[in-house]
C-alpha cells in the first residue's frame, strides 16, 4: 500500500520477486534498505469498477466507433492482451511503465475487471496526478526555455499535481488559474498568467491566444493579425478576447487587475501592449468582449473573473470538448480531432436514443457525460479507458500494406501507434533498468548528475511540440541520444544497483533472464522464437553482465519500447 | 509530374563493413584506390560547383536602423552613427566596419515588407515564404533546399542548423527527414556519436534490435514502416562512422581563423558552417537569437553587432578565399525589423513594414540595394517594397530551384514550393524589374 506520506518520486523503486531461491536473498536484502520503497499501488477496495457493458456514455461512443469502421469496410482488431493495456495505462497516466512487482501484483488479480481496478490505483496515486500536470502544463503554460521561466513552470506544474490529487472539477482548477492574483511563489496558479509577462505588462494577445487554444480547442489567434482566412473568427473577435487580460499586471504584490489598464489598437502597427497611458494618435481603446454566448459572462467580478465564468459555463461547448479531446490525446497518443487545439464548432448534443451516425462526434458524447459528472477528470479518463478502441490490439490483418493501413487508421479499428514523448521514454528507460529509488535519501551528486544527464538528454531527445503529431518518426538525433547517451549507457550499464545487474547476477538459467528482461522492458513475455533469438546474445558475451547490457541495450532501442503501442 | 514530397532521393547507405577497407586504402595512402564516395563529397570549386544555400537568420527582429539601414541625425535615429563602405552611396551602421568593407558581395534589399509582426509567425513566414495556415506546415527555405539539391555521397545529415533557436526551421509537408539536424554547441564534438561499446558487441547489439524490430512488424509491418524506425538506426549508424564528421569540429582551424570568426557560439557556428557547405552539405542555416530589443534596443545592438560583424566579415572572406561563394547563396536576415518610433524603455518594438536583408553569392547580382525606408520614419510603406515570399522565391531561384513548382504532400494537396515569385534584379545584374 503507498502510503500518503512518500511524495515526489518520479521514479518507483523495484523488486525482483522472482521465484528462484537466489532472488529471494535478493528480495530480503531489498528489503533490508530504508530507503527503498516498494510503492505498489493505492489498490482500490471499495469502489464498484465502472463495468463498460453497462455505462451509457461507453456504449454509444462504441457505437459510434463501430459504426465508422462499418463505413470503412474494416473489422475490429481483436482485443489487446490486459498486460498491453496496463502498459498503455501506466505511459499515458504515470509517465512510465509498469514495474515487475507490479505485473506479478496484477497477473495475481483473477478477477474480469482487474484492467479497470488498475487503472482506478493509478488515478488514486499522485505520480499520476503529477504525470498529468506535467502534460497538461505543456499546453497550458508552454515549453520555452529560460530558467526563469522553467521556475514557474515547475511551480506551475506543481500546484495543477495538488489540484489534480485533490480531485478538484476541471471548471474550478481553471477559474483559479484564469482569474488568480498574488505572488507566483504564493499563488503559484497565477503562473498561467506570467507565462506572458515581459518586466510588468502582460502580453494579453498572448493569452487570449492561449485560452482560446487550451480551453476552446480554437485557433483564435489566428486572427490576431487579420480576419481568418477559414474559420468565423475576425481580428476584432481576437482583441476583444484579448481586452478581457488587459488589466492583468505585474506589480510588486505579484499579478493584480487594474482598472485603469485598457488594449489599444492601432491601424498600422501589430496589436500593442495594454497599458494606462493616454491614447496616443491612432488609437483606439478595445472594449473587452466575447466572440459567441455573450449571456455567459460573469458579472460583478474582475474581468478576468468574468471571463473565467464565460469559458467554463455549462452551455459553453467547447469547454468540454476541447478537454476531452486532450484527454483522448493523452490516452491514445493521438487526438480524436488533429489539431488537438482546433476543433470544428460544436453540434447540437448528440441524442443518446437514436442510432449512431457515422458523422457522430464522441467528442459531443464525452463532453456531455463530463458535464453531467461535474467536469470530473478521472471519470472523463475511465470512460476513454473503457472503450472498446481503448482496449484493442495494435495489430490488425489489415495493416500489412498501405492503402489498408489507412483505412485501419482513420476508422480507429486498431490501436495507434504513437512515439513515445521524451519524459515517458526517461520514465520508462529508469524503470525498465532501476532497483534503487532516486529519492530525498540519496545521495545529492548522484541526484544532480542523474538530474543533468536527463537534461541533456531531453535536450537532445527534443520535446514535441503540443499540436504536433506523436506519429512523426523519430529523427536521427533522437535516435542518436537514445542509442549512445550517456543516460542510456548508465541506465543499461550491470551493476548492483541497476535491474540489468541484479538479473545478470541472478543464479538462474539464461531463458529466465530472457524472461525478466522482456517482462521489465516490454511488460511481456516473449515468444519462443524471441526467446531462442536473445539466447545467444547472452551466451556469446564475455561475461553475464555483457550479455544483459546488450540484451538491454537492444529491448530499449527497439520499436516496441519507443513507440506507444 | 509534380514529385511525391514523401519519396525521398535516394542517398547511398554504406554498409559498416567497408570502413575498415576504406580506412585501410586510406592509410596506405592509396586514396587513389578510394571509391568516388570519399571524405569530400563536393570537391569542384568554383562556379561549376552545385550549389548550396547558407542562410543566416537573426533571430528576434533585428532593427533595420542599427543595421543595415541607419538614418542618423533625423527624428528615429537615436545614437545610431553610419559609415561608408564599399557600395558608393550606400552607409551602413557604424557598428559593422567589417561587413561595411564586403558590403559589395552582396544586394542589400532594406523594403522587405511582411504581415506578420509576431515571432514565431514571422519565422515561419520569412523561412518558408508561406504565411502560416493550420492546415499545412511548409517547409523551411533550408528544406527546401536540402530536398531538390541532389547531395550525392554525402554522409552527413542533408539539412543542419547551428546554434538555438526558438522555433527551429522544419521539413514542413516534406517530411521528418527534411528537418534540421540540429547543433546546439558548434565546434564541440558532436552530440552521441559514438558508440560505447567495442564493434564486436555493437554488432550483436544490432542483430537482437534487428530481431526485435522484425518481431514486432508482424501483424503491424505498414505500421511499423511508418515508424521509419529501422531507417532512422540504419541513418544514425551511417552518421556515426562518417569520416565526413570531422567537419563538425574545428580542431583542423588554425588558431588564427577562429579569432577571425570570433570566439563566440555564433562565430564557431559560422566556421563550422563554412566547413560543411566546403564537406558538400547543401543547406547550411546559423542562428542569432538576441534581437528582440523591446528594451535598450541601442546597447542591445551593440552587442550583437560585436557578435555578427567579424563572423559574418570572415565567413564572406573565407568563402570567397575557397571559391565557395560562386556556388553558395548567401542570406542574411530576420523575421522583421524594428518600429522608427523609439519607445519609453529606449527601445524598438517589431516593425514588419519596411526591413532590411543582405544577399549574396550564387546567382545574386551583388552591389546593389533595392527599396528605401523613410528617414523620417512616417510613411507606412517604404519605397519599392518586396514581399517576403518574393525573396524566399529568389533566393531558390538562385540554388536554380523554381519556386513555382508544385510538390504532392502527403495529404495529396498541390503545393507550390513558395507563395511568391523571384525579384528579377536580384537575380540579374542588366535587369530592372
Amino acid at each position: 500500500m503507498a502510503t500518503a506520506t512518500d511524495r515526489r518520486q518520479s521514479i518507483a523503486a523495484r523488486t525482483l520477486p522472482v521465484a528462484a531461491v537466489a532472488s529471494v536473498v535478493l528480495l530480503v536484502m531489498a528489503a533490508a534498505r530504508p530507503a527503498m520503497d516498494g510503492r505498489p499501488l493505492a489498490v482500490d477496495r471499495g469502489a464498484a469498477p465502472s463495468d463498460a457493458a453497462a455505462d451509457p456514455t461507453v456504449a454509444a461512443v462504441d457505437a459510434i466507433l463501430a459504426a465508422r469502421r462499418r463505413a470503412n469496410s474494416v473489422r475490429a482488431a481483436t482485443p489487446a492482451d490486459d498486460l498491453t493495456v496496463l502498459r498503455r495505462l501506466w505511459l499515458a497516466l504515470a509517465g512510465t511503465i509498469p514495474s515487475l512487482e507490479e505485473i506479478r501484483r496484477f497477473e495475481a488479480d483473477a478477477a474480469p475487471d482487474r484492467t479497470a481496478r488498475a487503472l482506478r490505483g493509478l488515478l488514486a496515486d499522485r505520480r499520476s496526478a503529477e504525470a498529468l500536470a506535467r502534460r497538461l502544463a505543456s499546453a497550458l503554460v508552454g515549453d520555452e526555455r529560460g530558467t526563469f521561466i522553467v521556475f514557474r513552470r515547475d511551480r506551475f506544474t506543481s500546484w495543477l499535481a495538488d489540484q489534480l490529487a485533490a480531485h478538484r472539477p476541471w471548471d474550478a482548477v481553471v477559474r483559479d488559474m484564469v482569474a488568480a492574483r498574488g505572488l507566483w511563489t504564493d499563488t503559484p496558479a497565477v503562473n498561467f498568467i506570467t507565462q506572458a509577462a515581459t518586466g510588468k505588462t502582460v502580453d494579453a494577445g498572448k493569452l487570449a491566444g492561449r485560452a482560446a487554444r487550451v480551453f476552446l480547442g480554437t485557433r483564435l489567434d489566428c486572427a490576431q493579425c487579420h480576419d481568418h482566412p477559414f474559420a468565423a473568427w475576425t481580428q476584432r473577435d481576437f482583441e476583444g478576447l484579448a481586452a478581457c487580460f488587459a488589466q492583468a499586471r505585474l506589480s510588486a504584490v505579484g499579478v493584480e487587475d487594474d482598472a485603469r489598464r485598457v488594449l489599444r489598437v492601432t491601424r498600422t502597427t501589430a496589436m500593442a501592449m495594454p497599458t494606462t497611458e493616454n491614447a496616443a494618435e491612432g488609437e483606439t481603446a478595445v472594449p473587452p468582449s466575447v466572440p459567441f454566448g455573450v449571456d455567459w459572462l460573469g458579472r460583478g467580478g474582475t474581468q478576468r473573473e468574468n471571463l473565467a465564468a464565460w469559458l467554463v459555463h455549462a452551455d459553453n461547448l467547447r469547454f468540454d470538448r476541447a478537454i476531452a479531446n486532450r484527454m483522448w490525446a493523452i490516452l491514445f497518443g493521438r487526438p480524436w480531432h488533429e489539431p488537438v487545439d482546433d476543433l470544428p464548432a460544436p453540434r447540437v448534443p448528440a441524442d443518446h436514443a437514436r442510432s449512431a451516425g457515422v458523422d457522430d462526434d464522441p467528442l459531443d458524447l464525452l463532453a456531455a457525460d463530463f458535464r453531467r459528472h461535474g467536469r470530473d477528470l478521472r471519470r472523463l479518463i475511465e470512460v476513454i479507458a473503457a472503450t472498446e478502441a481503448f482496449r484493442m490490439a495494435s495489430d490488425h490483418p489489415l495493416l500489412a500494406a498501405g492503402a489498408d493501413c489507412d483505412r485501419v487508421v482513420d476508422a480507429w479499428a486498431a490501436f495507434p501507434l504513437s512515439r513515445l514523448a521524451p519524459e515517458q521514454m526517461i520514465g520508462a528507460m529508469v524503470a525498465t533498468t532501476s532497483l534503487r529509488t532516486i529519492d530525498k535519501d540519496s545521495h545529492l551528486l548522484t541526484r544532480t548528475v542523474r538530474f543533468l544527464r536527463e537534461n541533456d538528454f531531453l535536450r537532445e531527445y527534443g520535446r514535441v511540440q503540443d499540436g504536433q503529431g506523436r506519429g512523426l518518426p523519430a529523427t536521427v538525433p533522437q535516435t542518436l541520444a537514445q542509442m549512445n547517451a550517456r543516460l542510456t549507457r548508465d541506465l543499461v550499464e550491470a551493476n548492483a544497483t541497476t535491474a540489468t545487474g541484479r538479473i545478470a547476477g541472478m543464479a538462474a538459467a539464461d531463458p529466465a533472464r530472457v524472461e525478466l528482461a522482456f517482462l521489465v522492458a516490454l511488460t511481456r513475455r516473449p515468444t519462443p522464437a524471441e526467446r531462442d533469438a536473445m539466447l545467444p546474445v547472452l551466451g556469446q558475451a564475455s561475461t553475464k553482465g555483457r550479455g544483459m547490457e546488450d540484451l538491454m541495450w537492444a529491448l530499449l532501442n527497439g520499436p516496441e519500447f519507443c513507440w506507444n503501442h | 509530374m509534380p514529385a511525391r514530397a514523401s519519396d525521398p532521393p535516394p542517398r547511398d547507405a554504406p554498409s559498416i563493413a567497408r570502413r575498415p577497407l576504406l580506412a585501410a586504402a586510406a592509410g596506405l595512402g592509396l586514396s587513389f584506390a578510394l571509391p568516388a564516395l570519399s571524405a569530400r563529397a563536393a570537391r569542384r570549386r568554383g562556379a561549376e560547383r552545385p550549389r548550396s544555400l547558407l542562410a543566416i537568420w537573426l533571430a528576434g527582429g533585428p532593427s533595420q536602423l542599427e543595421t543595415f539601414d541607419p538614418h542618423p541625425g533625423g527624428p528615429i535615429g537615436g545614437p545610431t552613427r553610419a559609415i561608408d563602405t564599399t557600395m558608393q552611396g550606400v552607409r551602413i551602421a557604424a557598428d559593422y566596419p567589417r561587413v561595411a568593407e564586403r558590403l559589395h558581395r552582396f544586394a542589400v534589399v532594406r523594403s522587405l515588407v511582411s504581415k506578420e509582426g509576431d515571432h514565431e509567425r514571422g519565422q515561419y513566414a520569412v523561412k518558408t515564404g508561406y504565411r502560416p495556415d493550420p492546415t499545412a506546415v511548409h517547409p523551411a527555405l533550408g528544406a527546401i533546399a536540402a530536398h531538390e539539391l541532389p547531395a550525392a555521397g554525402l554522409e552527413l545529415p542533408r539539412f543542419i542548423a547551428l546554434g538555438g533557436g526558438e522555433f527551429p526551421s522544419r521539413g514542413g509537408y516534406l517530411g521528418p527527414d527534411y528537418d534540421p539536424y540540429r547543433v546546439f554547441a558548434p565546434g564541440e564534438k558532436g552530440q552521441n556519436l559514438v558508440p560505447r561499446v567495442t564493434a564486436a558487441r555493437q554488432s550483436r547489439r544490432l542483430d537482437a534490435l534487428g530481431v526485435l524490430t522484425r518481431s514486432f512488424a508482424t501483424g503491424r509491418a505498414e505500421a511499423v514502416r511508418r515508424t521509419r524506425h529501422e531507417q532512422t538506426v540504419a541513418e544514425a549508424l551511417t552518421l556515426m562512422t562518417s569520416e565526413q564528421l570531422s567537419a563538425f569540429d574545428l580542431d583542423g582551424e588554425s588558431a588564427a581563423t577562429r579569432a577571425a570568426y570570433g570566439d563566440t557560439g555564433f562565430g564557431r557556428g559560422c566556421l563550422v558552417a563554412r566547413r560543411l557547405v566546403e564537406v558538400g552539405v547543401r543547406s547550411v542555416e546559423v542562428t542569432l537569437p538576441g534581437f528582440d530589443t523591446h528594451a535598450a534596443n541601442f546597447t542591445g545592438h551593440a552587442s550583437q553587432a560585436a557578435v555578427l560583424d567579424p563572423a559574418l566579415a570572415a565567413l564572406v572572406d573565407d568563402l570567397g578565399d575557397r571559391d565557395l561563394l560562386e556556388s553558395t547563396v548567401v542570406l542574411v536576415m530576420g523575421e522583421f525589423g524594428r518600429t522608427p518610433t523609439i519607445n519609453r524603455l529606449d527601445g524598438r518594438d517589431h516593425w514588419p513594414h519596411g526591413f532590411s536583408c543582405l544577399l549574396g553569392g550564387a546567382g545574386i547580382a551583388a552591389g546593389r540595394v533595392i527599396g528605401s525606408t523613410d528617414p523620417d520614419g512616417r510613411a507606412r510603406l517604404p519605397a519599392d517594397p518586396i514581399a517576403v515570399a518574393d525573396l524566399t522565391a529568389t533566393v531558390l531561384a538562385a540554388l536554380g530551384i523554381d519556386a513555382s513548382r508544385e510538390v504532392t504532400t502527403a495529404a495529396g494537396r498541390p503545393m507550390k514550393l513558395s507563395s511568391g515569385i523571384p525579384v528579377p534584379r536580384l537575380l540579374d545584374p542588366d535587369s530592372s524589374g
